[in-house]
């Protein structure tokens, strides 16, 4: 009997920290686009907004791995350590569980990369940086896919709330990248704007013409 | 073994945290872009530099020691960080 | 556009051209080995003659050859050497001149420099001038047919953009992209083409070394002073109208070469678009060399020198001048892309009558926002040129904000390219 209640008991902790680390991701995805486009949260100072950025995914790492582990550690399934990680080797629902190992990899990569950022090269980090765009589906697929909980009800809710609003912020930054002045247009773009007697502090706004590097 | 500030401006976008962290060395231009003190970085400051680079978004901030390359010598001379502070004070 | 050179008499092929001119000296490969040989090559060992010989770079910024030579070879690393022909001042024509005249001179010099680094890696990066491109092959090619040259040179063309020729930027273009200045952390000598460390050296100065390999550094120093030896190539725009690249002896005095007793002017240029401007009289007093002019604010860069002729309006060729640096802008560091636009339209209503009173309290302030934040000297050199615009053109600017101007043409004296690059390809 113990032996089901402990099973059950794992189960459950691997569904909820499943269904968290989807709500804890979509929130760093929302706060990382926000750093991106240099945004704000009221009353914070920027360095704020990255540090919860990361905090967020450092936590969400922590959720993650206690949904991994205690759905490996669960009996009731076999789902090896191994199908964890290498995509697709799982008994158990190869698919769905094969695409909570895509993200988990991705995850790792971005991950492992961010936290030594300052010593790899710049173009690196943002190469795998972008791969958030990719873990993203991948992981809420893997979600919805795996758990029927997430099919119906206030979870499902919850997971629509979550993806509307990181699908939202993406097409807003990927309309910010498609219509971004190219360097080579920055030059003529900042003239026209100082044209005609304009050169006097009274442009608008703070940085004008040197922004909105990709 | 004292250390630098730098930025690379090619990769900076103007996002600014280096001016919250570390306000004794960066501060920030009319028009969101940081102007660093060529003055070294202490002790007492580094652990704040040393969040600067790696918070920054861009990553375009480095801590070098001061030991200058063949040719920065002469563009980095002291004392051009305390002129523009003073005018951008006015 | 007339150019002049000075023909010679046939000289002693051991002893070196007594007498100017050193380099212009129209030859093709069939004279220039009568007249100097193949290449002297001694490995290494040149280094140390240029160092005696106080050879220091003729692209501008003057930098003691010899140190860079010792930089590149000690790197540790296979190395890169490449020779900068991409004069992108558009007032400059001594490079290019070169490049007609004596290009064995200075492909001479970039085998020898090639040499001393220890590569066989060599490129000539050069703006794709009608017909020079294929001239510099056919050179190359008639070597080869010779057996003359024992690194390989590589010919890439320069987009005629005005920051194609700095340092890092003729890297960038090598390596296949755009002709874009970069930050120089880890500098060019230590990483450049292909991340190898690399040598950019001026044409010129590639030529001088060529010379330097075969008659020593003595023969060098007997011309020009001795904190600054050697002849140089100037680009003389005299008030006449007429242009010439004249070669000469740094210190001669900046009146003969601009002939200014003759023809005075209203003011002289000394430095190209990143220059200064001098009053004639002051002018009249300086010499062609750094000892001179730096107490003056300005210094030999280049060689370029241009006298306005009286009649022109001094405001008005440093406005053009001024959108031209602006539109030249790389626009990837924000303070250049930010400032340099607004000290042109600054400058541009300062020209117009009755400009608002902050005014030169906002150039004077962007100027200071600007300089030494770039990732290159294009907004220091701009800088330079809008202060002392402001400063030697004070009277016509006082006359200019009552509506008056007192010039009697106002057709272009110095030349400045029309249009704005847009695109990537503009930069390839």
């Amino acid at each position: 009997m113990s032996g089901i209640t402990a099973s059950t008991a794992l189960w459950y902790a691997s569904r909820a920290t499943g269904i968290t680390s989807l709500v804890l991701l979509s929130a760093v995805v929302l706060l990382g686009i926000a750093v991106d486009r240099q945004g704000r949260l009221p009353g914070l100072p920027r360095f704020a907004v990255t540090g919860l950025h990361r905090n967020l995914s450092l936590i969400a790492v922590v959720f993650v791995a206690v949904h991994v582990v205690s759905a490996v550690a669960d009996s009731y399934v076999s789902i090896s350590l191994a199908a964890a990680v290498i995509p697709f080797v799982s008994s158990y629902e190869p698919f769905w569980l094969g695409l909570g190992a895509v993200s988990l990899d991705l995850m790792a990569a971005v991950i492992v990369t961010s936290l030594v950022r300052s010593r790899i090269p710049r173009r690196a980090w943002r190469a795998v940086h972008w791969l958030s765009y990719g873990l993203y589906p991948v992981a809420v697929v893997h979600s919805i896919g795996s758990s029927t909980d997430l099919q119906s009800g206030w979870l499902l809710a919850v997971t629509v709330s979550c993806v509307a609003a990181v699908a939202g912020a993406a097409v807003f930054r990927l309309r910010r990248s498609l219509t971004a002045v190219p360097r080579s247009g920055r030059v003529a773009s900042a003239l026209g704007e100082t044209a005609g007697g304009q050169a006097a502090g009274g442009l608008a706004g703070g940085p004008a013409a040197g922004q909105g590097r990709p | 073994m004292s250390e630098q500030l730098r930025v690379n401006p090619t990769a900076c976008t103007g996002h600014g945290l280096c001016a919250e962290l570390l306000p004794e060395r960066v501060i920030l231009d009319e028009w969101g872009y940081p102007v660093i003190s060529a003055e070294p970085v202490p002790a007492s400051l580094r652990k704040a530099a040393r969040r600067a680079v790696t918070d920054c978004p861009a990553l375009a901030l480095m801590l070098t020691d001061s030991r200058v390359s063949l040719k920065t010598a002469a563009a980095h001379a002291p004392g051009g960080h305390t002129d523009r502070r003073g005018r951008l004070n006015t | 556009m007339m150019t002049a050179f000075h023909a010679l008499p046939r000289h002693d092929r051991h002893a070196g051209p007594g007498v100017l001119p050193r380099l212009l000296q129209a030859m093709d490969l069939d004279a220039h080995l009568a007249a100097y040989g193949p290449p002297p090559y001694g490995g290494r060992q040149l280094i140390g003659v240029a160092a005696v010989a106080g050879l220091t770079g003729r692209g501008g910024a003057g930098f003691p050859a010899a140190r860079k030579l010792t930089a590149v070879a000690e790197a540790g690393r296979r190395a890169v050497v490449v020779g900068n022909g991409a004069e992108s001042e558009p007032a400059s024509r001594k490079d290019k001149q070169l490049l007609w005249t004596a290009p064995h001179l200075v492909l001479d010099g970039l085998q020898l420099a090639a040499e001393a680094v220890g590569t066989t890696r060599a490129y000539l990066y050069v703006h794709a001038h009608p017909g020079l491109p294929e001239q510099l092959g056919s050179a190359l090619a008639a070597r080869a047919a010779a057996g003359l040259d024992r690194a390989r040179v590589q010919l890439v063309t320069a987009p005629p953009r005005f920051l194609a020729g700095e340092e890092s930027a003729v890297v960038s273009r090598i390596n296949g992209g755009p002709a874009l200045p970069r930050f120089k952390i880890p500098p060019v000598f230590q990483r450049g083409v292909g991340g190898a460390p690399t040598l950019v050296q001026n044409v010129e100065t590639l030529a001088h070394l060529a010379q330097i390999a075969r008659y020593g550094a003595s023969w060098f120093r007997a011309a020009g002073t001795p904190a600054e030896p050697g002849t140089m190539l100037a680009t003389c725009w005299r008030a006449d109208g007429t242009v010439e690249v004249v070669e000469t002896a740094i210190g001669v005095p900046l009146g003969e070469l601009l002939r200014l007793s003759e023809l005075p002017p209203q003011a002289v240029l000394v430095g190209g678009y990143h220059g200064t401007w001098l009053t004639s009289v002051r002018a009249a007093t300086l010499p062609l060399a750094n000892a001179g002019l730096r107490p003056a604010g300005a210094a030999v860069g280049a060689g370029l020198i241009a006298a306005l002729p009286h009649g022109r309006c001094g405001v008005a060729e440093a406005v053009r001048v001024v959108r031209y640096l602006a539109v030249e802008s790389a626009g990837q560091c924000g303070p250049c892309l930010n400032g340099l636009p607004r000290i042109a339209a600054g400058l541009a209503e300062l020209a117009r009558p009755r400009p608002r009173p902050r005014l030169r309290a906002d150039l004077e302030r962007w100027a200071g926002l600007v300089e030494r934040r770039g990732a290159c000297h294009h907004p220091d050199g701009s800088v330079r040129f809008l202060r002392s615009t402001l400063a030697i053109f004070g009277t016509e600017l006082t006359a200019h904000a009552r509506g008056e101007c007192s010039a009697t043409s106002h057709r272009p004296f110095l030349p400045v390219p029309a249009g704005v690059p847009a695109s990537q390809a503009d930069w390839i």
